[in-house]
This record gives structure tokens, sequence and C-alpha cells, in this order.
């Protein structure tokens, strides 16, 4: 199937919680709104032609650039994309989810951003949205245990956002 | 409150045990590393488990944002430390495919032998300390001892013997040395036989098989819905293998080679005659069949080097000369997934334009494998979890990365 008749497939089904697509990248993605990604993913892994059956992988990416001469010319606005790689294990396909969030929820800096999660469709993202959640601070809401996976618990922070600083100690450890 | 029985038989058959919370690890023998299982049993049968991951965390993807791919790769090596190669394979094949770099004739066949080799000194391991978990310590001596040979290789190859930054983003450091290839060859050549070895202290030990045989049993679809992949994957029956199913900048490695998937079809697997035979105890998906899916795979994995070999003394072009070390990335993102030893190992790479790349992600093979733990040991005897995480043959440095 190419990918603007799927694009085309998913519109018709899901309607506004198509929000995009980039078909011209190196891997072609689709986006999908924060509220709809899990009943998307269900419907792909269900599909009797497509079969995406297989979560690869759950990434959160910071679009964020504090110098501000910098940021003029990176061409995007400060967001938050989770992406989603899908691919079956009974046919080739493979393919991109993206999901775009604010930086901070509302606006409101210490707010994380939410996102439907798609544990409950796909077992693997349990430990992959944890993941996300406790490096990149994305709240995925729905999710059964969401906390601190790699970082301990009492961890301040979400290291791979941009703008993340080092704490100066942490338990009398020096950092920096 | 203390309650009052006539009936003396009654209390014979009353006898409660109290739910435990039991530690095992981080620091202990049987979990691969520093894993930390929280187990709550019930006398010995465990009802849940609970695993901590974490500790040999090493903030690989944030380093990644400030290195160029070249300078990440000995950052790949660390990851899983068992196989190295296959690390720097599937990081060189994310950078190359996002620059559109093609490789030459050569160091296609290069890295196929490389890999493949790396996929042998794995399993080994894998082995070995399988033997190891289940209590028995001779496996692991034998394992070693045709590990080191691998190792050897290697170290003429590239000079390290465990983190090797030998396959790198545009072919490898250096070409193969003089002489390599004969030697290659002759361990080949002494080593085919002796997996027969491994076969009768292991696959067919009748202990091995009580152990292993029907504990853990993973149906293919749940392996899929927890993201398994590689042996744990085929050991459970889903016949998929990137080699083969993978993407086409993968799979163009192994472009003409002869080899068949490793997995169960019709309950046999290919070509079995060779092998021993499947015991009646086992269940598909059980860890006896993950662990033999592994030793068949060694033996498809001589075999592919063994090809690889011919095709590299005879094809034209060089090993593949490294990209620059500040190479300018053009602005995009890939990701690219490609069979390691352990399961398949992706490399998600986003670049704003300039060398160094805006976000590294390393999706770990070992990381889903390992979830699907709690699952699996779910009302099994407190013995059978080193068995079934030992069967899931984990590295805690992919999985804390």
């Amino acid at each position: 199937m190419s990918g603007q008749n799927l694009v085309e497939r998913l519109s018709k089904r899901f309607g506004g919680k198509i929000t995009g697509s980039n078909l011209d990248a190196i891997d072609p993605w689709i986006e999908v709104a924060p509220g709809g990604i899990a009943e998307v993913c269900e419907y792909l892994r269900d599909d009797a032609e497509l079969r995406l059956n297989l979560l690869n992988c759950i990434s959160g990416v910071d679009y964020f650039e504090a110098d501000p001469k910098k940021a003029a010319k990176a061409g995007w606005e400060p967001h938050m994309e989770v992406v989603y790689h899908l691919s079956s294990t009974f046919n080739k396909h493979t393919l991109v989810l993206k999901v775009m969030l604010p930086r901070w929820k509302d606006d409101v800096e210490g707010e994380l951003p939410e996102v439907q999660s798609v544990a409950g469709v796909f077992s693997t993202a349990n430990w992959h949205e944890r993941e996300v959640f406790d490096l990149c601070g994305v709240r995925f809401m729905g999710h059964p245990n969401l906390r601190r996976i790699l970082c301990p618990e009492d961890w301040v922070g979400y290291p791979l956002r941009k703008d993340y600083e080092m704490p100066l100690e942490y338990h009398g450890i020096r950092g920096r | 409150m203390a309650t009052q029985v006539d009936d003396a038989r009654i209390i014979e058959f009353d006898v409660r045990t109290d739910e435990m919370l039991v530690n095992m690890g981080p620091q202990h023998p049987s979990t691969h590393g520093v894993l930390r299982l929280v187990l709550r049993t019930d006398g010995e049968i465990v009802s849940e488990v609970e695993p901590h991951i974490g500790y040999l965390h090493r903030c690989a993807e944030k380093i990644g944002e400030n290195l160029t791919p070249r300078q990440w790769i000995p950052y790949t090596d660390r990851m899983d430390y068992l196989a190295g190669m296959n690390m720097n394979l599937g990081w060189s094949l994310c950078v190359e495919k996002l620059i559109e770099h093609e490789l030459p004739e050569k160091a296609k066949h290069l890295r196929v032998i490389i890999a493949e080799m790396g996929r042998l000194a794995s399993h080994l391991v894998g082995m070995g300390a399988y033997g190891l978990d289940l209590g028995t310590f001779s496996p692991f001596l034998y394992a070693f001892r045709e590990r080191e040979r691998i190792l050897d290789l290697f170290e003429e190859a590239c000079g390290a013997r465990l983190t090797y930054s030998y396959l790198t983003p545009g072919g490898a450091t250096a070409d193969l040395p003089n002489g390599w290839l004969q030697k290659c060859e002759a361990f080949l050549d002494q080593f085919e036989p002796v997996i027969q070895e491994y076969h009768a202290l292991l696959t067919t030990n009748a202990i091995f098989i009580k152990r292993t045989a029907n504990i853990g049993v993973m149906s293919g679809e749940m392996a899929v819905d927890y993201g398994c992949t590689g042996p744990v994957l085929r050991g459970s029956g889903v016949d998929y293998d990137l080699r083969r199913d993978g993407e086409d900048r993968y799979t163009e490695l192994y472009d003409g080679y002869a080899f068949e998937v490793i997995v169960q079809r019709d309950g046999h697997y290919p070509k079995d005659h060779d092998y021993p035979a499947v015991p009646k105890e086992t269940v598909l998906g059980d860890c006896w069949h993950r662990f033999y899916v592994r030793m068949l795979e060694v033996v498809q994995a001589i075999d592919l080097v063994r090809q690889a070999i011919d095709r590299y003394s005879t094809a034209s072009g060089d090993w593949g000369v490294p990209i620059k070390l500040t190479h300018k990335l053009p602005k995009g993102e890939v990701y690219l997934e490609t069979e390691a030893p352990r399961g398949q190992m992706g490399f998600y790479l986003v670049s704003d334009g300039s060398s160094i790349p805006w976000r590294v992600r390393a999706r770990s093979s070992c990381f889903c494998n390992l979830s699907v733990t709690s699952e699996l040991c779910r009302g099994c005897l407190i013995a059978d979890v080193p068995a079934i995480v030992g069967s899931l043959d984990i590295v805690m440095g992919e999985i804390d990365r």
C-alpha cells in the first residue's frame, strides 16, 4: 500500500485525529493527535492488511534551542515529539507515527505534556513509555505504572531535554 | 487471634506460609550483571517478579548529542559489550542510511564475516553463562576456550578484544590483515566438530532438559506483544529474522547468501537431521527452545562466515574507507534495525544539518526481552527464575545504555 493511500485511509477512519504527514522523508511518517494514538495503533495492529503487530521503539525528541540566534534559524517552533516505530512480522511493512506535543502542558513550566498511552495495545510500550517519561518528561495518560525506569526514583529533571542542567550534587555525590 | 480447633488433623493441614519479598541482585551471579529482581514469594512459589534496571545507565544517548557519529562508535561498543561488532554495525548502517553512503562490494562481505563472528562469540557466552545459571560450570570453560580464539582473531583485525570500534560509518577502520582469512578458516574447521561437545554437555543433558523443558513457556503472540526479538522470538516459533525481513540497506549485505531462518516449522528445525532431536518434554517457546535456537544459530553463523570468506576474497573494491570524523550530516531523521545476536538492535538518528546529531536513540533488544520476565515468572519456582532470565540471554550494558 502506498503512503498516500494509507494516509487517506486513516484520515477517512479517524478524521481529525490524523493531523499531518510527511511522505518525502527518508522514513515517511504520519502525525497523530495526542488523544488518538492508542486507537490508531490498535487499528494498525488488527487490520487484516497492515498487521503492524510489533512496536519496535518509542522515542522522545526535544526540539528546543536556548540560543535565540540559533533558534531563529532552526526552522521549527520549540516542541516535543514522541515517535513510534512500528513493523509487521507478517510482511515487511514498517511505519513511523509521530505525536507532536508542547514542551510543557499549557506552557506552564514543570507541567509535563500529556499523550495517550499505548501500553494497552502493545505490552512492550509499558517500559518504553516509562523510559520516555523518565528521560524526556512526557506523561502517558492511562499508563499502568508510570515511574522512572533508568534514573533513580528521586532524580530531579528530565535528562534528555535540551535545557536540562546536571544537578550540582546527588546524595553527596558531586555532579558536573 | 488464636483459634480453637477440636480436630487435630485440621491443624496439620492448615500450615500457612507468609508472603515474603526477596531481593535477587543487583549483585547476583545469575542476573548477568547488575539486574535487581524483587520477588514476591510464597514458600517456593514466586507470585510476582519486578525487574529493576538502570544500575548501568551511562547516558549514552545524551553523550551522543555531543559527539559526531564516528566519535560515538566506541559508546555503541559498550552497549552490548559481548557483541560490540554488531553494535558498531547497527550504528554504522544507520548513519550511512542518513548520508546515503554506498558501500563497495568487499566492505559488505567484510561486514558479514565480522558480524557473524561476533554472533558466534556472543552466543558462546550466552550458552556458557546459561550453564552457569543452571549450576553447571564446565560448559562455560568450553565456551570460553573457543571464544578466546575469536577474540584473538578480532584483536588481530582491530587491536581490541572487547570494545572494537572496528566497523564504522563508511566501512571499517582497516582491512583484514594478511593471512587473517586462513586463520579464520582454520578456526572454523576446528570449531565445527566441537559443537557436538556442547550438545552433549547441555542440549541433550537430562538434567539440563529437566531444568529448561516446559519452563517459562511464551507463545508467539505474547513474544510479539512484548516486542521480544531475536532468538527469544524465534524460540517461540515466529518466523522473523531481520537478515531476511529487514530493511534493504541491511538485507543487501546478505544478498545471495544461502541461509534459512532458524525457527521451528511443523515440528522441525531447518535441516535438523544433523542436530540432536528435540526432546519430547519440551514445548515450543520454553527455555530449552530459546537455547536451542541459539545453538543452531552458531552452526548457521559458521556457514555464513565461510560463504562470506569466499565472496570477500574475490570481491572488488576496497574494505570501505571511513567517512570523515566531522562529516556533515544532512537534515533528516532515520531509524534502522539490525539483527544483533540478542535481537533487533535499532538506532534512531535525528539530524539538524550539522555534523553532530540532534538526537540519538538506541532501541535495545534486551530491554524489550527483559520486560517479559514478570509475565513469564508468575507462578514459577524460585529456582526457575534464573533459568528463565538466563534463557533470555540479557546483557545489562545494552538494557541500561
